[in-house]
C-alpha cells in the first residue's frame, strides 16, 4: 500500500483514476442494464400484450390517448394493425420526437422485444394489417424488376423521385429517401399508408406486384452509377450547378492562366 | 531552301496562281488579337459548338430517332422485356452496349450545358463592358440570336432520347404551343403529327436538332466570328492602346498556339467531367408515357428560369365567351421572355439614345464607369436568377428542409423588390468604387509603412501609384447629361416632348458618377 | 449635342509598356527546362491516348472500382473518359506553355481604319444603284408591276400549302377521351379491374379506361384518360350535390391529367387530401372537388362520374363533362 501511495502525487495518477472511475461506472452500469434488457426471448402471448400495454400507457397514451383512442393531436390505433405499429416504431419515427412537419426516420427508442411487445398489444385491439413473413418476403424468388419499375413509375416515383431518392411534398412535408429502407418496412408502408402516404392494399397492388416494387428498389440500391457520379440522383438542378462551378470554374482558371505572361 | 521550304514554296504557288491569295493571307496572319482571359469567353462557346458537332455525329450513327414501339431485349435488366419507343431503346443501346457510347452521350451533353453556360459569361462580358456599341450592335444581336437557338437546340436535344423526364418538358412545351390564342391548337396539332405525343415528333425535332439549326448555327456563327475579325477585336483600356489601335500578339504563331491549344483544353475539361460526373442517367428515368411523373422534375439549367417564372405564375385564366385565355402559361413562358430578349436585342440603340453618342468604341469600359448599365445588367441577373431557383424549389425543399409553398412566395415576391434593389445597390457599388480610384490617384496606395509626425500623430505613407495605372484609372470618358432644347431661340416648340423628357431623365440617370481625376487636380494635391 | 466631358486636361498616355524578357529568353538553362516541361506535357498527352486504346480493348465493362467520395465506378468507363481527357487536356496544355515560354510574344501594334467609306465611294456606290434601279423603270411598266405583284402573291401561297399534312385538325380529340357510360375503370399497369371494396379509405388507384382483348393503347390516349382513384370518408366531401352524385360510397375519381399543362398529377396527400403536381405544384384540395388551392392551374380537375356495374367493379356512368388536360383557345370552361 505505501508504494502505491508514493506514486499518489504523480502526474499521471488524476488522469489515469478518473479513466478507471469512468470504465468502473461504464461496466457497473452496462452489466446491470444488460441484466434488465436480457429478457427471456419467448414470451407467453398475453404477458406481450400486458408488457405492450405498459409501455404504451408509458410512452404513446400521451399523445395516442389511455385506450389508443386518439386525440387532437395523434390518430387512433384501433384497428391500424400490427403491421403499423413495426413500421412507425422499427423505424423510430416513434414515439415523435419533433411535432413540427412529420414523423422522422431515427434511431428506434424501443428495442426488438419491446416493438414485438407494442405490437402485440396495438394488434389486439382491433384486426388490422399483419406483418409479412419472411416466406412472403421472398422478393429475389417471387418479384420481377422490370415490372417493379413499370410498377414503381405508375405508384411512387411522383413522391419518391424516379429513383427513389425522395421528394417533396406540401407545406414543407417530403417523402423521404428509399435507400437502405429494409424490405419488411417497405412492404409494411405500402400497405399501412403511414402520414402522408396513402394506402396500397393487396387488392389494388398485389402481393407478388409489392415484391416486385421491393426487388426494383433494391436493384436501384445497388446498382452502382455507370456514368460517374451523379450527385444524389436528383437530375438537372445538381448537373447545372456541377457545371458553373466545376465546368466553367476549370475553363476560366485555364483561361486566366493562359493569358498571363510567363515569367 | 531545304526540301521542305522547296515543297511548301511549290504548293503555296499552285494555289497562289489559281486565286492570288498571298495578299489577303498574308495580312491575315499579321492580324492581332488582344490578350484578356475574359475574351476568351466566345472561344469556350465555340470550341464547345464544334465538340458538339463530333460528338453529335458520333451519336447519330447509332440513335434511332423513331417513336415506333419496340420490346427492350438488351443488356439492362432493369428494362428488360418492357414497350418503349425506338429512340429511348437506341440510347439504351448507345449507354450499354456501344464502346465510348455512354462517354460520347455524356460529353455531348455535358459539352451542351458548357456551350450555354459559357455564352451567358460571354453575354455579360460583352454587356458589361460595353463592346456592343457601333460598330458591334448587329454583331451583338447575332449573339442574341445564337443564345435563343441555343435553348431551343438544347432542348430539342435532351428531347431526343424520349425518357421520362424530356417527355414530360414535351409535354409542357406543347401545353405552352397549346395556349397560344387562336392558332395555338393548330400549331401543336402539326408540329406534333396529332394530338399529344403524337407519332412524329422525335423524327422531326431530330431533323431540326441534327439539320436545320446547326446549319444556322454555322453560318450565324461564322458571321459572328468573321465581324469580330474584320472589325477586329475590343481592347481594355491601358498604356499604349486607343481607340485607333489593337494591340496584341499576331495570329502566326503566338495566338494560333494558344487559341488551338485552348480548344483541346476546352474538350479534355468537357471530356473529363464527362468521365466522372454522370449526366442523364436516362436508364433511371425510364421510357416517356404521359400516365407518370417523377418528384423533382426539371429541365436542363438554361430551360429552369422559365420553369421557374411559370411556376410563380397566379392562376389567371380569363374564360369568355366560350374561349379560354390561358395568362398562366402566356405571360411568364412567352410574353416575359419575349420582352426580356427583345429588349436585350435592342439594349445597344437604347444606350445610344439616351446617352446621344454615336461615335465608334474600341476601348472597354470598365463596368464600375458606367455604374447605370452595371446596375441594369446586375439587376436582369438578380431576376434570372430568382426565378431559376424557384424552379428547383422542390429540390431545395427536399435538401435543406424548406417548404415548396414558403419558396414560392418568396420568389413571388422578391422578383418584384430583388432587382430594383440589386439596381440601387449596384449603382452605389459601381460610385463607390470610382470614388476609391479617385482616392488612389490623388493620394497613391498605401504601403502599410507608419510614420510618426513631429506633431505626435501617426500617418501612413502613401506611393503614388505608377504611370501606367494612373491611365487606366482616368484614361475613361465620363458621359454628360443630354441637353434637348425644348423651344428654340424662334419660340418653335419641339416634336416629341414627352419622349424627348424621358431621354434627358435618363441620360441624367446614366451621366451620374464621380468626377475623375484631372493633372490640375493632382497638381493641388502635390503642393500641399 | 455635347455628350463627351473630356475638353478638361487629363492625363498623358504613358505608352505601350517596356517589354520584360522571359526567363526563357534570357536564361539558356530556364529555355532547356521550359522545353522539358512541354516534352512532359505531350508525352503526358501521348499517355492518356495508350489508356483510351487499352480501356477499350482489354477493360471488361462489369468491372467496378472504389473511388474515394465518389463510390463504386466502371473501370472501363472511367479508363475510356480519363484517357480521352488526359489526351486532349495535356495536348493544349503543351501547345499554351510551348507559346507561352519560347515562342517570341513581343506585342505588335495594328492601326485601326475608320469603317465609314470614302465619300468618293458612296457617291459612286449611290449612282451604281441609281442607274441599276432606273434600268428597271418598274415606275413606268405599269402593266409588269401589277403583274408580278399577282404572280409573287400566289406564289407565296403553296410553300405554305405545302406543309398542311403535318398534322391533323384538332377538330374534337381535345375534347374527348376513351371513356364512355360503362367503362370500367382497370389498374394501370396490371389492366385489372377494381371492386369498390378493394379500396381501404385513404387508398389510391392509378387507374386506365378498360380496353378490349388484344387491343393496344396509345400514347395519345394515355394523354388524356388516366384517372386517379381515391377513397375518402363520405363525411369528408364538402362538394355541390352535383359532384358528390358523381362519387359511389367515399370513392371519388378525377382526371390525372394536370389541367395547367398537362403533367400527371398523381402525388396524393392521404392527411390533408391534397393533390400535388410535381412540375409546378399546382395543389388540388379532393374534398372539395379538386379546387385548386395552390401554385399556377387555374381550374380544378376534371371529376369522373363513377358508379358500380352488376358485378361490383367500378365503372365510369359518363364520359367527361368537360376537356381533359390545358386549355386552349377554343375550350369553353365557363
Amino acid at each position: 500500500m505505501k508504494r502505491l501511495s508514493s506514486y499518489r502525487r504523480h502526474k499521471a495518477a488524476a488522469p489515469l483514476l478518473l479513466v478507471i472511475a469512468l470504465l468502473g461506472i461504464g461496466t457497473t452500469f452496462n452489466v446491470a442494464s444488460a441484466t434488465i434488457k436480457a429478457a427471456p426471448t419467448t414470451f407467453a402471448r398475453s404477458a406481450a400484450i400486458d408488457e405492450g400495454k405498459q409501455i404504451f400507457l408509458k410512452g404513446c397514451s400521451s399523445c395516442h390517448g389511455l385506450n389508443a383512442e386518439g386525440g387532437a393531436i395523434a390518430p387512433s390505433l384501433i384497428g391500424v394493425g400490427a403491421a403499423s405499429v413495426d413500421f412507425q416504431v422499427g423505424t423510430g419515427r416513434m414515439p415523435m420526437a419533433d411535432m413540427s412537419t412529420q414523423a422522422a426516420r431515427k434511431e428506434p427508442v424501443y428495442n426488438a422485444e419491446q416493438t414485438a411487445a407494442l405490437v402485440a398489444y396495438v394488434a389486439s385491439l382491433a384486426p388490422g394489417p399483419a406483418i409479412p413473413t419472411d416466406a412472403v418476403l421472398n422478393y429475389e424468388r417471387d418479384g420481377n424488376t422490370a415490372q417493379g419499375g413499370e410498377l414503381f413509375r405508375n405508384n411512387c416515383a411522383m413522391c419518391h423521385n424516379f429513383a427513389g431518392q425522395g421528394g417533396a411534398l406540401t407545406q414543407g412535408k417530403y417523402a423521404p429517401t428509399l435507400m437502405g429502407v429494409e424490405p419488411k418496412y417497405i412492404y409494411e408502408a405500402l400497405i399501412t399508408g403511414p402520414q402522408s402516404m396513402p394506402v396500397f392494399s393487396d387488392k389494388t397492388i398485389t402481393p407478388a406486384e409489392k415484391l416486385s416494387l421491393i426487388k426494383w428498389i433494391k436493384s436501384a440500391e445497388a446498382e452502382p452509377n455507370l456514368g460517374g457520379a451523379t450527385m444524389g440522383r436528383i437530375g438537372p438542378v445538381t448537373e447545372g450547378l456541377l457545371i458553373w462551378v466545376l465546368g466553367l470554374g476549370l475553363l476560366i482558371a485555364v483561361a486566366v492562366w493562359l493569358t498571363t505572361k510567363a515569367r | 531552301m531545304t526540301t521542305a521550304e522547296k515543297r511548301i514554296g511549290a504548293a503555296a504557288n499552285f494555289v497562289d496562281e489559281r486565286i492570288g491569295a498571298a495578299g489577303w493571307v498574308k495580312k491575315s496572319l499579321n492580324k492581332v488579337f488582344p490578350d484578356h482571359w475574359s475574351f476568351m469567353l466566345g472561344e469556350v462557346c465555340m470550341y464547345s459548338f464544334i465538340i458538339l458537332l463530333l460528338s453529335g455525329t458520333f451519336l447519330t450513327l447509332w440513335f434511332d430517332p423513331s417513336q415506333r414501339d419496340v420490346i427492350y431485349e438488351g443488356v439492362y435488366e432493369p428494362l428488360k422485356g418492357l414497350k418503349m419507343s425506338a429512340a429511348y431503346a437506341s440510347t439504351l443501346d448507345i449507354s450499354f452496349e456501344v464502346r465510348g457510347g455512354l462517354l460520347m452521350r455524356q460529353i455531348h451533353h455535358w459539352a451542351a450545358n458548357i456551350f450555354m453556360a459559357a455564352i451567358v459569361a460571354h453575354l455579360l462580358r460583352v454587356f458589361f463592358t460595353g463592346a456592343f456599341r457601333k460598330p458591334r450592335e448587329f454583331n451583338w444581336i447575332l449573339g442574341i440570336i445564337l443564345v435563343t437557338l441555343g435553348l431551343v437546340e438544347g432542348l430539342f436535344g435532351y428531347s431526343l432520347p424520349d425518357d421520362l423526364l424530356s417527355g414530360t418538358g414535351l409535354r409542357i412545351t406543347s401545353a405552352i404551343i397549346q395556349a397560344i390564342p387562336l392558332v395555338g391548337t393548330y400549331i401543336s396539332f402539326f408540329l406534333f403529327g396529332g394530338a399529344f405525343p403524337g407519332v412524329g415528333f422525335i423524327p422531326r425535332i431530330f431533323t431540326l436538332h441534327v439539320l436545320l439549326i446547326p446549319g444556322i448555327f454555322l453560318a450565324v456563327i461564322t458571321i459572328h466570328v468573321m465581324l469580330v475579325w474584320y472589325q477586329k477585336h475590343t481592347q481594355f483600356p491601358g498604356p499604349g492602346k486607343t481607340e485607333k489601335n489593337v494591340v496584341g500578339h499576331p495570329i502566326l504563331p503566338v495566338y494560333m498556339a494558344k487559341a488551338g491549344g485552348f480548344f483541346f483544353i476546352v474538350f479534355g475539361v468537357i471530356a473529363f467531367i464527362s468521365a466522372v460526373a454522370s449526366i442523364n442517367p436516362i436508364w433511371l428515368y425510364g421510357p416517356y408515357t404521359p400516365g407518370q411523373i417523377s418528384a423533382g422534375s426539371q429541365p436542363d439549367w438554361y430551360m429552369g428560369w422559365l420553369d421557374g417564372l411559370v411556376r410563380m405564375a397566379p392562376p389567371l385564366e380569363t374564360h369568355a365567351f366560350g374561349h379560354t385565355v390561358s395568362w398562366n402559361i402566356l405571360i411568364p413562358a412567352l410574353i416575359v421572355p419575349g420582352i426580356l430578349f427583345t429588349g436585350m436585342a435592342l439594349y445597344p440603340f437604347i444606350e445610344s439614345w439616351i446617352t446621344g453618342d454615336k461615335r465608334e468604341h474600341h476601348l472597354l469600359d470598365r463596368p464600375r464607369n458606367v455604374p447605370n448599365r452595371t446596375a441594369l445588367g446586375v439587376m436582369s441577373i438578380t431576376f434570372v436568377m430568382v426565378a431559376l431557383i424557384n424552379g428547383g424549389n422542390d429540390i431545395f425543399a427536399t435538401a435543406f428542409s424548406l417548404s415548396i409553398n414558403q419558396i414560392m412566395w418568396f420568389s413571388r415576391i422578391a422578383i418584384f423588390v430583388l432587382p430594383p434593389l440589386s439596381f440601387v445597390i449596384t449603382k452605389r457599388l459601381c460610385l463607390s468604387l470610382q470614388r476609391a480610384d479617385r482616392d488612389l490617384v490623388l493620394h497613391g496606395k498605401e504601403t502599410g509603412r507608419l510614420v510618426r509626425m513631429p506633431s505626435g500623430e501617426f500617418v501612413e505613407v502613401h506611393e503614388p501609384i505608377s504611370a501606367e495605372k494612373r491611365w487606366i484609372l482616368t484614361s475613361h470618358e465620363q458621359p454628360v447629361a443630354l441637353e434637348i432644347e425644348q423651344i428654340d431661340a424662334r419660340g418653335v416648340k419641339r416634336p416629341g416632348a414627352l419622349k424627348n423628357k424621358l431621354r434627358m431623365r435618363l441620360s441624367k440617370a446614366h451621366a451620374v458618377a464621380v468626377p475623375k481625376v484631372t493633372a490640375a487636380d493632382l497638381k493641388e494635391i502635390e503642393h500641399h | 449635342m455635347s455628350t463627351v466631358s473630356n475638353e478638361i486636361e487629363s492625363f498623358e498616355d504613358p505608352g505601350t509598356p517596356a517589354h520584360v524578357a522571359r526567363a526563357a529568353d534570357l536564361n539558356p538553362r530556364s529555355e532547356k527546362r521550359a522545353e522539358q516541361q512541354v516534352a512532359i506535357l505531350f508525352a503526358l498527352s501521348g499517355l492518356g491516348s495508350l489508356l483510351l486504346i487499352y480501356s477499350y480493348v482489354f477493360v471488361a465493362d462489369d468491372i467496378f472500382i472504389f473511388i474515394p467520395v465518389m463510390g463504386d465506378q466502371n473501370a472501363h468507363q472511367l479508363g475510356l473518359g480519363i484517357g480521352m481527357a488526359m489526351s486532349l487536356f495535356f495536348l493544349g496544355m503543351a501547345a499554351i506553355h510551348w507559346a507561352k515560354t519560347l515562342m517570341p510574344e513581343t506585342e505588335v501594334v495594328n492601326h485601326r481604319h475608320e469603317f465609314r467609306s470614302s465619300n468618293e465611294d458612296r457617291e459612286e456606290f449611290v449612282k451604281t444603284v441609281k442607274d441599276g434601279v432606273a434600268g428597271v423603270q418598274l415606275g413606268r411598266r405599269k402593266l409588269i408591276k401589277r403583274s408580278l405583284a399577282v404572280s409573287m402573291g400566289l406564289f407565296a401561297l403553296p410553300p405554305v400549302l405545302l406543309l398542311r399534312d403535318l398534322g391533323p385538325l384538332p377538330k374534337k380529340q381535345l375534347e374527348t377521351t376513351s371513356w364512355k357510360a360503362g367503362t370500367r375503370l382497370v389498374t394501370d399497369p396490371g389492366n385489372r379491374p377494381i371492386l369498390a371494396s378493394d379500396l381501404e379509405v385513404g387508398a389510391v388507384v392509378q387507374t386506365l379506361p378498360a380496353i378490349a382483348e388484344g387491343e393496344e393503347r396509345l400514347l395519345s390516349d394515355i394523354a388524356k384518360d388516366p384517372v386517379l382513384l381515391i377513397r375518402l370518408r363520405p363525411e369528408d366531401f364538402q362538394l355541390t350535390p352535383e359532384k358528390l352524385a358523381m362519387t359511389h360510397e367515399g370513392i371519388i375519381a378525377f382526371s390525372k391529367i394536370c389541367s395547367h399543362m398537362g403533367c400527371a398529377v398523381a402525388l396524393y396527400e392521404q392527411q390533408t387530401k391534397h393533390l400535388l403536381c410535381p412540375c409546378h405544384q399546382s395543389t388540388f384540395d379532393v374534398t372539395r372537388g379538386a379546387k385548386v388551392i395552390f401554385g399556377p392551374a387555374a381550374r380544378p380537375l376534371p371529376q369522373l362520374d363513377i358508379t358500380v356495374d352488376a358485378e361490383g367493379y367500378l365503372v365510369a356512368r359518363a364520359p367527361f363533362n368537360e376537356s381533359v388536360g390545358p386549355s386552349y383557345w377554343e375550350r369553353n370552361s365557363q
